[in-house]
């Protein structure tokens, strides 16, 4: 379980980005955040893992108080807490295998994470996480010749490969397609259920937040100002949290129409 | 019509405005005062500059034609030049790498280390590799040990310095993946920023060791060992075609040297 | 499930794919490397003896040269300056003769005999350290900074050339095209249609080279061709290793500057 209270980040004497956040993510859901640009969604976010330090507040993860950790407890701590990242963020020169296996750093020593010499279990989880989306066939490739969506995946299996209690995703599907961005959310969604794991999903397209999450939060200005379920996520609400910024994407188009129906009957899409 | 022939008479065209021109005016002007002052003020005996064309050739006539004798022991020095060179290069990348990596501001672990690693390569790339030779010959005697030095001191800031700024200029977004999944410093390192900087690394020791094949040929005539010794001993003695042959023989290492680094190039790029 | 299965029946592997692909040449080369080193280690020639005094010297040495002695100022003075003219003057000299040959050494605007001879030049103008040429030009016009500033300007057009030579040939030639068709004859071409293309650099380079003259400079006194490296020279020679140190600052200092004011001013033009 996931507990943020009165989380504050203040950037010097500025406004403060985040103003005492309370969220509580229990067991295997998948949450979609969404607001504005500068909202505070990706600094929220990066806060959990301490890529970003808060300025005040406590962030509990299963009753570790994650704030106040430092050197060896806070990378242990991080080893559990998965991220995506909307760049990808994969070394480009190494291979698919070496970027997934790279998920593993956080618990092997340093000899075997510079000789790759990774254990048994773990290359065998990396082959089936490979393949489970599709891409084991790319192994030995280098990370740079994969298209956008299949790098993602690679990112995906990444933070799975660290075996984590939660799962960060900073805007995912920014950088994809809209087709591809369908599929990774379609992804995300089953890998959640699959694994029994709670999933918090930074996300830009309030359609894709609606059709592929089960709870809807909502920030405006650092604060939250929505929680609820899809079904009430209306218009109102819509524009609390976006009114006078900016419009987001929120036509749904017509493959997610589509692929809502094959979701909610629980069959995995299979990735092209 | 008459009237717009007269108007289109009277324009000039002129290459610059007038500030820009009073801007290269004066540039051209202290450039002049410059010269001119070098000349009338430097210490040279101006009879000796019109015989100098006349001096060159004779020298070179002397050294013509170039005497085959003691090609042996000429071969013998070169390749003691190779391995200065090459010895002096391996181990400056030990001493660089580090160096590099704390004068690189994005992994630096402090600020101090950031001055200490600046320092130590801005002395190292200003003092020259015959000055360094000099101090070595002075601390540790004439030989191929001084020579070694002073390569490698030198070399430390050449390589530190490009290293630093290939680590500079690398893409975070993989360190921030690394650090989420919680590895260690090292750890990061090793896949964040190794993989990166791996092409520019194989550049720069690869540029580095045909400057040092170079270096090399003139440590000699400090005392420093290699081939320089031997060319050192025959301007001593006069020995003009000898000179010849040495000489030919230091184009003929700096070509083939050329030759190696850019298969080389090709082959790891 | 079948993922259970598989895990029975066979755990998969993986190593990561070598570098060098062929195991022969992988372990090949670090053969090569250690049979080098042992060859090349064993074969040089130390003077263990001598080594081993090497640690206490180095403390007399630095404690004799600490602290730098500025006494001799004038000394340096006068070194430093004559290291400036000949930096002057050879880059100069340099450059103005390197845009003859930068042309000669183009494959786009020399014909080929005349090429062969341009390339020659630069290619034996950069093989020989400048140190080689200084004792040459020494030997042949005497001690003093004429043979500094000939070294130089030797130096100068190597460089210079080689780079110019390559700007010459990536010009857009569309533009010599032009002229042609106008009536051009070669000069007017070559005033016309290239140096405007290759001007900037040819700027750029001549900061450049003037800033690695003086440095050059500094070093080619060592060997008699003048400037402060025949000071320092003596300073060493004379045991005053105080003095000597206080040249090295100043030289460091020098080139700090130079370098920064190089790079200010390639800024500014560029």
């Amino acid at each position: 379980m996931l507990e943020i209270s009165k989380l504050v980040k203040r950037y010097g004497r500025d406004e403060p980005v985040l103003k005492e956040l309370d969220l509580r993510v229990e067991g295997s859901s998948v949450v979609a955040i969404v607001g504005a640009s500068g909202a505070g969604k990706s600094t929220m976010l990066r806060c959990i893992n301490r890529l970003v330090e808060p300025t005040s507040g406590s962030i509990r993860l299963n009753g570790t108080e994650l704030v106040t950790l430092k050197g060896a407890a806070l990378r242990r701590a991080r080893r559990k807490i998965g991220m995506v990242f909307q760049g990808f963020n994969l070394i480009d020169r190494l291979t698919v295998m070496e970027n997934v296996l790279a998920g593993r750093l956080g618990y092997v020593n340093l000899y075997q994470a510079i000789a790759r010499r990774y254990p048994r279990e773990d290359i065998e989880r990396a082959f089936s996480l490979m393949e489970r989306v599709g891409i084991a066939h790319y192994a030995n490739k280098r990370a740079d010749a994969l298209s956008g969506g299949e790098r993602q995946r690679v990112g995906v299996v990444r933070a799975l490969m660290q075996e984590p209690a939660v799962l960060l995703a900073d805007e995912p599907t920014a950088s994809l397609d809209p087709r591809t961005s369908e599929q990774i959310m379609i992804l995300l969604q089953s890998l959640a259920s699959e694994l029994s794991l709670p999933v918090l999903i930074n996300i830009h397209n309030v359609a894709q937040a609606r059709t592929y999450t089960e709870r809807i939060v909502g920030l405006r200005h650092g604060k939250m100002i929505f929680d609820g379920t899809p079904g009430e996520f209306t218009r109102d609400a819509l524009d609390a949290i976006y009114g006078g910024i900016e419009s987001p994407d929120e036509e749904p188009t017509a493959s997610s129409a589509h692929s809502s129906v094959r979701a909610s009957r629980g069959v995995p899409h299979d990735p092209a | 019509m008459v009237d717009h022939a007269g108007a289109l008479a009277d324009r000039v065209w002129q290459r610059y405005d007038r500030r820009e021109r009073l801007t290269r005016y004066a540039v051209l002007l202290v450039t002049l005062m410059v010269v001119v002052w070098a000349v009338r003020d430097i210490d040279i005996f101006w009879p000796w500059v019109w015989d100098a064309p006349n001096q060159i050739s004779s020298l070179g006539a002397r050294m013509w034609p170039p005497d085959p004798r003691g090609l042996g022991q000429i071969l013998n020095a070169m390749v003691e030049t190779v391995h200065i060179a090459t010895l002096a290069t391996l181990l400056t990348i030990f001493v660089a790498l580090p160096v590099s990596y704390i004068a690189a501001q994005n992994t630096t672990p402090n600020r101090a280390c950031l001055w200490l690693g600046r320092f130590i390569l801005v002395s190292s790339r200003s003092v020259n590799t015959i000055i360094w030779a000099l101090l070595f010959v002075a601390i540790f005697g004439p030989g191929v040990l001084a020579g070694i030095l002073a390569i490698m001191f030198r070399s430390i800031g050449f390589i530190g310095k490009l290293m630093g700024e290939a680590i500079e200029e690398i893409d975070r977004h993989p360190v921030e993946a690394m650090e989420a999944t919680g590895a260690s410093k090292l750890k990061v390192i090793a896949y964040a920023v190794v993989p990166q900087v791996m092409p520019a690394f194989f550049a720069i020791v690869i540029l580095r060791w045909d400057i040092n094949i170079r270096e090399s040929t003139v440590l000699g005539l400090v005392g420093a060992g290699g081939i320089g010794v031997l060319l050192q001993g025959a301007i001593d003695t006069f020995a003009w075609p000898t000179v010849a042959t040495i000489l030919i023989a230091i184009v003929a290492l700096v070509l083939l040297g050329e030759a190696i680094t850019s298969l080389l190039r090709r082959k790891v790029m | 499930m079948t993922r259970h299965k598989r895990e029975e029946i066979a755990p998969r592997t993986w190593r990561k794919p070598p570098f060098i692909a062929n195991p022969w040449l992988r372990y090949g080369l670090w053969l090569v490397l250690v049979v080098y080193l042992v060859w090349a280690f064993g074969s040089l020639p130390f003077n263990w003896a001598r080594i081993g005094e090497g640690l206490p010297r180095a403390a007399r040495i630095f404690g004799g040269g600490f602290p730098p002695s500025f006494e001799r100022g004038a000394l340096m003075l006068t070194g430093f300056k004559e290291s400036f003219q000949i930096a002057i003057l050879a880059t100069l000299l340099g450059v103005m003769l390197s845009i003859p040959f930068a042309v000669m050494a183009a494959r786009n605007v020399a014909p080929l005999p005349v090429y062969l001879f341009g390339r020659a030049v630069i290619i034996i103008s950069r093989s020989f350290h400048p140190v080689i040429v200084a004792i040459l030009f020494v030997a042949a016009v005497g001690f003093g900074p004429l043979a500094g500033i000939l070294t130089l300007t030797l130096y100068s057009i190597g460089f210079v050339g080689k780079l110019l030579a390559e700007e010459i040939e990536e010009i857009d030639w569309g533009q010599v095209e032009a002229m042609r068709a106008t009536g051009a004859g070669y000069l007017a071409t070559l005033f016309y249609a290239v140096f405007p293309q290759i001007l900037p650099r040819q700027i750029g380079l001549s900061m450049y080279q003037l800033d690695s003259n003086l440095r050059a400079s500094a070093v080619v006194g060592i060997v008699g061709a003048g400037g402060i490296g025949g000071t320092l020279m003596n300073a060493f020679g004379r045991y005053d290793y105080d003095f000597a140190f206080a040249i090295l600052l100043i030289i460091i200092a020098v080139i700090l500057v130079s370098e920064g004011i190089s790079g200010w001013v390639r800024k500014k033009i560029w």
